[in-house]
């Protein structure tokens, strides 16, 4: 699955949309759904929440393994995907639509975010 | 050692196939070619298809075959008969396990021992150098064979479809030679998935020409390419143990839950094989005070424990260690195996908990297997 080009991308594999009224909604990309396998439980961070860009929010639990989702950028969260919690394969079967992860208002947000196609040829694909 | 990964004589097709691959004990194999769920769900339905290939053939021949077998592992192999298969295992003299083992009889002077990947060359030389004194030849065959399993109820009706061999027959844990798909084969009824299945030892060359074969028999009744990714969850929701996890040098059978496979009473060399005394002692210390248990846990909660994470009391005590976890597809929860200390080890046993990163999370001891097939 290409990166969509209208997203901005982590080194760490999350997707963020650009701001619609300061708030950003955030994924993890299909290149890293597809390296996680099978996602069996998802654990967001809470609404309300203030998440640090590069630091831990979250977990990803796959049939192989878990992995930390980080925050992409800092500030609060304003949504989760309920949807996403109660069946979490959505991450896989659609990782960059009804597989998004929380909604975001950012406070600030690192310099080292990627455009699509330096997401592609970061992650070699 | 920095050598590349070795790939089975399936590799273009796996790649072919878009399987995502992983390194396991040096060979490039298939992890999963979508979903390791979907695939899992497969097996237990349906069918799966699995390159094996990186499993570790050793032939032992001669007059006494079969007495350097009851010597060199802990089974009663001189008494197996011809077309069948044996779970066994090769202990260290200290009576730690080396490998489990599926020894199979070709002939009257004729097995052909299958080591997990990992051990293939430790067995293969624990084998040569046991069998000093006997009129037997280990020969390494680890590049002789391609393995291909076929698992699932539906297993049997697609072999059959391609083969005219007796595979009603065929019992669980026997073997026999016959072709497949124009293949010569040896044809096994066994497997490592819980389900009825076949695995089938053929020359590399061929092994492209049956996975195709066995393919297209398959399609109608929904066979699907497997990884070692489901593989692992059907064994364990299966309670089968895997050597590295459940298994090891530091473990006797007996430790392991597994005492059954150690034969005290065995007709040849005067009942003596290497770690005969240390598996007697081990035998009656697992009697009396058995220090752990093998005991199954599944989650009330949906977090995954794995392989190393404690398991606790109420207290926090930690009275054990988990050796496999993963999200089990069948059950729908998170399962594992772990050795916990044995006043915790009777199913139902309050209190249980497994250290999942920091967070303690409440498990349900239960006996293993988690899942048994209906026959």
């Amino acid at each position: 699955m290409s990166n969509p080009q209208q997203l901005r991308y982590s080194k760490e594999h999350e997707w963020l949309t650009a701001p619609e009224a300061g708030v950003s909604t955030v994924g993890i990309t299909s290149h890293a759904a597809d390296a996680l396998g099978d996602v069996v439980f998802v654990q967001l961070p809470e609404v309300g929440d203030t998440v640090t860009a590069g630091e831990t929010c979250g977990e990803l639990e796959s049939t192989k393994s878990v992995s930390d989702l980080y925050a992409p950028v800092s500030g609060e969260i304003t949504e989760i995907n309920q949807d996403v919690v109660d069946d979490p394969s959505l991450v896989n079967s659609a990782p960059f639509e009804g597989g998004w992860l929380f909604k975001v208002k950012a406070t600030d947000e690192p310099a080292d975010l990627l455009s699509a196609d330096e997401y592609t040829a970061f992650t070699g694909n | 050692m920095t050598d590349a990964p070795r790939r089975t004589a399936l590799d273009a097709l796996h790649r072919g196939l878009g399987a995502t691959m992983t390194d396991f004990a040096g060979w490039d194999m298939p992890l999963r070619y979508a979903s390791e769920r979907e695939e899992h769900v497969a097996v237990r339905t349906r069918a799966g298809l699995f390159d094996l290939s990186h499993m570790g053939e050793i032939t032992v021949t001669g007059a006494q075959a079969g007495g350097l077998l009851d010597h060199a592992l802990v089974g009663n192999l001189g008494a197996l008969a011809v077309g069948r298969a044996r779970y066994t295992m090769i202990c260290e003299e200290s009576g730690g396990i080396l490998d489990d083992l599926i020894v199979y009889r070709l002939g009257e002077s004729e097995y052909m021992v299958v080591a997990n990947a990992s051990n293939a060359l430790v067995v293969l030389d624990a084998l040569t150098e046991r069998a000093a004194g006997f009129d037997a030849e280990v020969r390494d065959d680890r590049d002789a064979y391609a393995l291909l399993a076929v698992q699932g109820p539906a297993s049997s009706a697609i072999l059959k479809s391609v083969t005219d061999a007796d595979l009603d027959a065929l019992k669980y844990y026997a073997g026999l030679p016959g072709t497949v798909a124009g293949v010569s084969a040896l044809i096994a009824r066994t497997g490592y998935t819980g389900e009825d299945g076949f695995e089938l030892f053929v020359a590399p060359a061929d092994a492209e020409k049956l996975w195709q074969a066995l393919t297209d028999a398959g399609r109608d009744a929904g066979l699907v390419p497997c990884g070692l990714s489901c593989r692992d969850t059907l064994r364990l929701e299966a309670g089968m143990p895997l050597y590295g996890h459940e298994l090891s040098t530091s473990l006797t059978p007996f430790d392991a839950g597994l005492g059954r496979v150690v034969k005290f009473e065995k007709p040849g060399n005067e009942g003596r094989f290497v770690g005969r005394e240390a598996l007697e002692a081990a035998a009656a210390r697992a009697e009396q005070a058995p220090p752990r248990k093998l005991v199954g846990l599944v989650a009330e909660g949906r977090r995954v424990p794995r392989a190393g994470f404690s398991v606790v009391s109420a207290d926090g005590t930690v009275i054990g260690e988990v050796t496999s976890g993963a999200p089990s597809p069948t059950l729908g929860k998170p399962i594992a195996m772990a050795y916990v200390d044995a006043a915790y080890a009777e199913p139902g046993t309050a209190g249980v908990a497994v250290d999942i990163r920091g967070s303690r999370e409440p498990y349900e001891v239960v006996a293993l297997p988690f899942y048994k097939r209906e026959r």
